[in-house]
């Protein structure tokens, strides 16, 4: 085979036509770019959201009041308040292997201090809360489980809160007063940002969970359980097992709380933009076999072009073989080179794209490497049809061909 | 010795549907290497349709063709094509040079397809050697477009040459030339017959055919006469001849 010597010669046929050969290739190259991009987007959104769900703690599971099949995390949290301590007390006493539990309340309440006040979100929490969603603290400590017991009047608060209260005062051994009782800060929280449901995880005052219910909200209710997992395996029997529990503390009957786990929290989040990049991918697929028709065309027309062309080299050695191979060849380069040009544009518009919205991007290998194949074998197909016509034509014919 | 080319009651017929048309009806012929023979003959005689089977362009409807003592009627389109690449060289009345494409790359285009496999060094330098013998080395980088009639036939010619063949075959190689180029392509002609390379061509003029050794004579479909040519003309001499004439018509313009 003179595959070197085909190659060359299409490479020049090539080169002779330059723009026409960029134009063919731009249908690819726009497919590509579109895949690219997409790709890039995407798993940048996915790991971002993946950051921040592995943000909500390690191997966290989440008991909300309200059964999943009336509505579930639609009707909100702590909308049927039918989760009490006792609950989160016997997951603590009975499941296996729930290294730590915190029962919560949540509530928003006006909070004053230092002659200032900010509206922020009280939680109250069990000692192994910060354990459970892997929070630092910045300085101080966190209270205790005597505090707790004590229902004591301490508080943890974020950096937000710090921010808005103690501006220039080291808030550690501050009183901050809330509902007009007051509460000794011992520990400041490292600062974490937003969290993927965009709201601001250092505005937060965390208070033992007894002093919450008696003395901030005042109520006997659970807003939710977090329960911490000991190892990733053991989630799913743990769920079950907190499942079990509280069904058989309330007798059996259609349940009224929901238990989830961390990944079934983190599929909602990405379910949509999985939608949302498989009907991208679907387009940029269609545009993809769009270019190849493209090049079809453009190389039919070529052949008949170059009819005379074909009947020289036919009429002085060339096999069909020879001919095949090298209008192939041409819709090969075409493909790749669109191909390699639009991975080239897509990790650009995906780059800019990043850099104006502020998401991440992650350009995947695999999506470069199988995005240039699938340029190469569109070349391949839809080069077929068109190489093969030309290799078929008669060489008296085609000199003959005006 | 073997001829070069042996025709044993060679027919052609070209069939459209209903019409049968009869273009070669019957040709023997021997030519031995080294001859230059013109076919000559009216239009519709059958001249490019020898031409062609001769060319192993087109398979005869009967007889033998056999080239260098080879039988050729049962090779396939593959193996004709080889044939062509290394025994035949082919040159058209329409030059059909590749358009875009320079002088050395037209001549190296056989190179790229014969079966011997040549470094594209080599093949190079064996194109610019054919675009010497046909005195065109120094236009080896111009496009079709960039050189005149002459010159592009000379290129065809030197593509022709490229790869050694044993036949040189050329269908009205000047058809497209005024007389002075034509005398010129045939002077290419004569020197390469000179040098030992067989050459059949096609034409209808009476004093180009006069630059061969042999003319055949073409009508109907079969030969109806072949002479040795008696007084040849020399290509060299006949075009000292034209510049004179030209000279004298200077001078006769300019007193
Ligand atoms: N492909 C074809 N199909 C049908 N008939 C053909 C074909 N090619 C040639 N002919 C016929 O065969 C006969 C011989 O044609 P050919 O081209 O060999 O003539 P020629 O001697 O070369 O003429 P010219 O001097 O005009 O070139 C003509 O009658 C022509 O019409
Ligand atoms: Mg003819």
């Amino acid at each position: 085979m003179r595959l070197t010597a085909t190659t060359v010669i299409a490479l020049r046929a090539l080169r002779r036509n330059k723009l026409r050969s960029v134009l063919t290739a731009l249908g690819i190259i726009i497919g590509v770019a579109a895949v690219i991009a997409m790709v890039s987007i995407g798993n940048g959104a996915k790991s971002l959201v993946e950051g921040q769900i592995a943000s909500l703690g390690r191997n966290v599971i989440s008991v909300f009041p309200g059964s999943a099949t009336t509505g579930g995390m639609r009707g909100g949290w702590g909308s049927s308040s039918t989760l009490t301590l006792e609950d989160a007390q016997a997951i603590e006493r009975e499941v296996v292997g729930a290294v730590a539990v915190s029962g919560e309340v949540r509530d928003r309440q006006q909070v004053l201090a230092n002659g200032l006040n900010w509206n922020t979100s009280v939680l109250g929490e069990s000692p192994g809360y910060l354990g459970i969603r892997d929070w630092e603290l910045a300085a101080g400590a966190m209270f205790t489980l005597a505090d707790e017991r004590s229902t004591a009047k301490v508080a943890v608060i974020g950096q937000t809160v710090v921010s808005n209260l103690f501006p220039d005062v080291d808030p550690i051994g501050q009183t901050i007063r809330i509902r007009n009782l007051p509460f000794k800060v011992v520990g400041v929280l490292k600062p974490k940002g937003f969290n993927f449901f965009g709201s601001d995880q250092d505005d937060v005052v965390i208070v033992p969970l007894t002093s919450a219910m008696r003395r901030v909200s005042r109520r006997q209710n659970l807003s939710g359980i977090l329960i911490q997992a000991q190892t990733p395996e053991s989630i799913s029997r743990i769920q079950q097992d907190i499942t079990d529990l509280l069904q058989q503390r309330r007798g059996g009957g259609e349940p009224d709380f929901t238990v989830r786990n961390q990944m079934e929290l983190a599929d909602a989040a990405t379910a949509t933009s999985r939608t949302m990049t498989a009907l991208l991918g679907a387009i940029a697929g269609i545009s993809l076999i769009v270019g190849g028709i493209g090049i079809m065309n453009i190389m039919l027309v070529s052949v008949t072009e170059r009819t005379r062309e074909i009947g020289i080299r036919l009429a002085i050695g060339a096999h069909d073989r020879d001919v095949r191979m090298q209008f192939l060849i041409e819709a090969m380069v075409l493909s790749i080179l669109g191909g390699v040009l639009g991975v080239a544009l897509g990790i650009g518009s995906s780059e800019i794209v990043s850099s104006q919205l502020g998401w991440p991007v992650l350009v995947s290998t695999t999506a470069v490497v199988v995005a240039v194949v699938v340029s190469a074998v569109i070349g391949i197909v839809f080069g077929f049809y068109p190489a093969h016509k030309a290799s078929l034509l008669d060489p008296i014919d085609a000199l003959r061909f005006e | 010795m073997t001829p070069v080319v042996q025709l044993e009651n060679v027919t052609k017929t070209y069939s459209n549907g209903e019409v049968e048309v009869h273009a070669v009806r019957g040709i023997s012929l021997t030519v031995q290497h080294g001859e230059f023979v013109a076919i000559m003959g009216s239009s519709g005689s059958g001249k490019s349709t020898l031409m062609n089977v001769l060319g192993c362009l087109d398979r005869p409807t009967s007889g033998r063709y056999l080239l260098d003592g080879v039988d050729t009627s049962g090779l396939d389109r593959n193996e004709r094509a080889d044939l062509r690449n290394r025994k035949l060289g082919f040159v058209f009345q329409g030059f059909n040079l590749l358009s875009r494409t320079t002088a050395l790359e037209n001549v190296e285009l056989p190179m790229l397809y014969s079966v011997e496999r040549l470094s594209s060094a080599e093949r190079r330098r064996r194109a610019l050697r054919a675009l010497e013998i046909v005195g065109l080395s120094d236009r080896a980088e111009h496009l079709p477009n960039q050189l005149s009639g002459g010159q592009q036939q000379r290129v065809a010619i030197a593509r022709a040459l490229v790869n050694q063949p044993q036949v040189l075959l050329a269908d009205e190689p000047t058809g497209n030339l005024d007389s002075r180029t034509s005398v010129e392509v045939m002077g290419v002609f004569q020197r390469l017959n000179n040098e030992g390379i067989t050459i059949m061509m096609v034409t209808h003029e009476l004093d180009i055919a006069r630059f061969c050794r042999r003319n055949l004579i073409v009508r109907d479909g079969r030969i109806a006469r072949d002479e040795a040519v008696p007084d040849r003309l020399v290509a060299e001499v006949e075009m000292q001849r034209l510049r004179e004439a030209e000279a004298a018509a200077k001078l006769i313009a300019s007193a």
